[in-house]
């Protein structure tokens, strides 16, 4: 028989059912309330991504779908994001659709819950609400070569 | 009786020693580079391009050199001791560490040569030269090849005593080795099929979601296959220095086997903002990454009752006062206590990164960097440093050069990393600071980060005062001139209660099935279809 001394074996269950509730409120968070990480969403070849027809991204920018809605199209590049900067008005939504023409980046708007990776050949997707005017950073990071300290964008939320 | 394998141990443990110097030597310049004081362009002399390239070198030599070098040289020399029983192959173990050694010069050339500036994680289609990644792949071959010469002593030793209990540092020992066997299969995956063709110019393009996946099949295992030779020494030599006994031989076992079983089936705690990662199986990782902290849980409890036990045969009185009579004028003793506390903090900041939500505020922020320096920056570092004042001596077969340095050492790293990691996990969580990023001139760098920059320069360079005095002890114990009053043997803690465990504690089998199921369940639907979707669309890019 395996010998567990008793103190220690209350210790364990303990940390058992501490880690159990752990592990539940992430469940609960993850499906319940919807919680949102990147997913697979769409394929595009980054060969082509750029070229205007082959995919969304060879026109990036913001695109008004509904009433205070949008969805921001976004292209990363060594070492820029296209487009540097978006405007919407306070009380918006926006859909981020990011991927890159050439390695892996990183996008994170500083504020929210929207931080992903960026990699060729997927489209990654996050959405957030902006109410407060101000001007958010969207900031690369990963490392994405020589210049990648550079790399950063503005969403401008307009009164 | 253990010449050879102590030959070899020194080897390894020298080559490790001396990348930790040049690696660790970096980490305050970038620590003073991101307070706006840039020292590579003075460094462009000696060859030194850019703050990336130096940060290549960083965690090249010290996260992979530096702990395969020591972990194969550690155990090199404690597990044919522990088994009382020399190498069966002692070549095949030298052959092992001609590899290593080889492999380590054929990456370092073009890591020299700014021709792979591509980080530790060598994400494609970031492209290096591919003589950096064959000089890994040989690296990781030649941590293979000792491994086997660890088995094949120990199937000897187990013909030898059919019916007993393997010894408790060769069983620690053993599947440290076994868990790095099954880790690295993901990243000689990721290597040997996709990568090296592709940077040979075999083939054109990569999947780089497919690639971070196999990175990341070894990157978490790998974790831990820096940590099991920490634990090995916390639960089965430190108690013997601190005076005390082993709380519990059979709890330890299980512990050992839970990492094998549990380290690998949840990597995509990395890659939980990956696009191309389906959500229900980052949630499944997610909740198997809580598991693995349990047998972390219980070696905090069995280390602790170890140490007590320890301070209460020293006189050790009191709730709480017995931690006063530990042997903190040992060195060797004080490095991994505080090495332990460290370790503590960094428990929970992982606790942190590993649920889904407060991962989407810290992914890839300086939290993550904060961190893993109070991992395997401070919890096995130090600890290998603490290893280092018995096994250099003893290896040298001369005194320790001065054990006050040795202490002051201890106790200066313990405080510079508590500042450098306090500030950058604050960096990460507060402020959204990105890693790896050249701080001190990034336009969107923000005044408010100031004080904790600062204060984490400040832990930076205490680390670096902290580590020439580890260096300077350790040249003066090699090149002293005195002998050993008394010889040093390495410390073996007894179990408390010497029932021997039961079998199941000590089989193979059942263990190793359970460990490969599990990674069947947790990769093998998602590598399937990542696999036959496979997306080769990416040409290299060399952009540094
Ligand atoms: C002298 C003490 C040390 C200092 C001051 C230091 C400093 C740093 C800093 C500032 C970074 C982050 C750079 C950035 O994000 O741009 C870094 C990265 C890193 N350090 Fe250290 N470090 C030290 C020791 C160590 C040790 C002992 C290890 C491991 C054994 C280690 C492993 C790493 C790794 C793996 C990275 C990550 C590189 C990456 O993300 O690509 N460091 N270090
Ligand atoms: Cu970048
Ligand atoms: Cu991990």
């Amino acid at each position: 028989m395996m010998h567990i001394d008793r103190h220690e074996k209350i210790f364990i269950i303990v940390s058992i059912l501490l880690l159990v509730v752990f592990a539940t409120t992430l469940g609960v968070m993850a499906f319940a309330h919807g919680y949102q990480v990147p997913e697979p969403e769409m394929v595009v070849d980054p060969r082509t991504v750029a070229t205007p027809g082959f995919s969304p991204f060879a026109e990036p920018g913001l695109r008004e779908v509904g009433p205070n809605e949008y969805e921001a199209y976004i292209l990363a590049q060594t070492w820029a994001f296209l487009p540097r900067e978006i405007r919407v008005p306070a009380g918006s939504t926006v859909t981020f659709y990011v991927t890159s023409k050439d390695v892996q980046h990183g996008f994170r708007l500083e504020n929210t819950n929207v931080n992903m990776m960026v990699l060729p050949g997927h489209v990654a997707k996050l959405k957030a609400t902006f109410d407060k005017p101000g001007t958010y950073n969207f900031v690369c990071h990963e490392y994405c070569g020589i210049g990648h300290q550079t790399m950063y964008g503005t969403l401008v939320v307009e009164p | 009786m253990f010449a050879k394998e102590d030959r070899l141990a020194k080897w390894h443990i020298g080559i490790a020693m001396a990348a930790l110097f040049i690696g660790g030597s970096l980490g305050p310049l970038q620590k003073l580079e991101h307070v706006g004081i840039n020292l590579y362009p003075a460094l462009s002399n000696i060859g030194l391009k850019s703050y990336y390239q130096g940060l290549t070198i960083h965690a090249v030599l010290n996260a992979l050199v530096w702990t395969t070098f020591f972990i194969t040289g550690f155990f090199t020399f404690a597990l044919p001791r522990s088994l009382n029983r020399p190498l069966k192959y002692p070549r095949l173990n030298a052959a092992g560490l001609i590899l290593m050694v080889v492999g380590l010069v054929v990456a370092a050339v073009p890591i020299l040569l700014n021709l792979a500036t591509v980080l530790y994680t060598f994400y494609p289609p970031l492209k290096a030269h591919a003589a950096f990644y064959i000089g890994l792949t040989l690296v990781v071959i030649g941590s293979w090849v000792c491994g086997y010469g660890f088995y094949f002593t120990y199937g000897d030793w187990r013909k030898a005593h059919p019916g007993e209990r393997t010894p408790l540092i060769a069983f620690g020992a053993l599947i440290t080795m076994v868990l790095w066997q099954i880790a690295t299969l993901g990243v000689a995956a990721e290597l040997l099929w996709l990568v090296i063709p592709w940077s040979l110019g075999l083939v054109e393009t990569i999947d780089p979601q497919l690639s971070r996946t196999f990175f990341w099949f070894f990157g978490h295992p790998l974790v831990y296959f820096w940590l099991l030779p920490a634990y090995v020494s916390w639960y089965f030599m430190v108690p013997k220095q601190a005076g005390g006994k082993l709380f519990s031989d059979h709890l330890a076992r299980l512990v050992f086997w839970m990492f094998l079983v549990l380290s690998t089936p949840v990597g995509f705690h990395h890659q939980f903002v990956d696009p191309g990662v389906d959500a229900k199986w980052k949630a499944f990782h997610a909740i198997l990454t809580y598991s693995v902290f349990l047998p972390s849980m219980i070696t905090a409890f069995t280390v602790i009752a170890s140490l007590e036990i320890g301070a209460r045969n020293r006189g050790g009185k009191g709730l709480l006062g017995w931690v006063r009579a530990l042997p903190w004028d040992d060195p060797s003793y004080t490095a991994q206590n505080l090495a332990m506390i460290l370790f503590a903090f960094g428990g929970i900041s992982g606790l942190t990164n590993a649920s889904f939500n407060m991962n989407m505020t810290v992914h890839n922020t300086s939290w993550v960097p904060g961190h893993f320096h109070l991992t395997v920056g401070s919890a096995v570092t130090l600890t290998f440093f603490g290893i280092s004042y018995w096994l250099v001596p003893k290896l040298a077969g001369k005194p320790l050069w001065n054990r006050k340095v040795a202490l002051a050492q201890a106790w200066t790293w313990f405080v510079g990393m508590l500042l450098m990691s306090n500030a950058l996990h604050i960096l990460g969580l507060n402020f959204g600071v990105p890693r790896r990023t050249m701080l001190g001139v990034a336009p969107y760098a923000s005044p408010d980060w100031d004080p904790f920059l600062i204060e984490s320069a400040i832990g930076g360079i205490i680390l670096g005062i902290s580590g020439l005095l580890f260096y300077v002890n350790m040249l003066g114990t090699v090149f002293s001139k005195a002998t050993l009053s008394e010889p040093i043997e390495m410390p073996v803690a007894e179990p408390l209660d010497p029932t021997p465990a039961p079998v199941w504690l000590d089989s193979w089998r059942p263990w190793l099935a359970l460990a490969v199921v599990l990674i069947l369940i947790a990769y093998g639907p998602v590598l399937y279809e990542m696999i036959t979707n496979i997306q080769l669309t990416s040409p290299g890019f060399r952009v540094w």
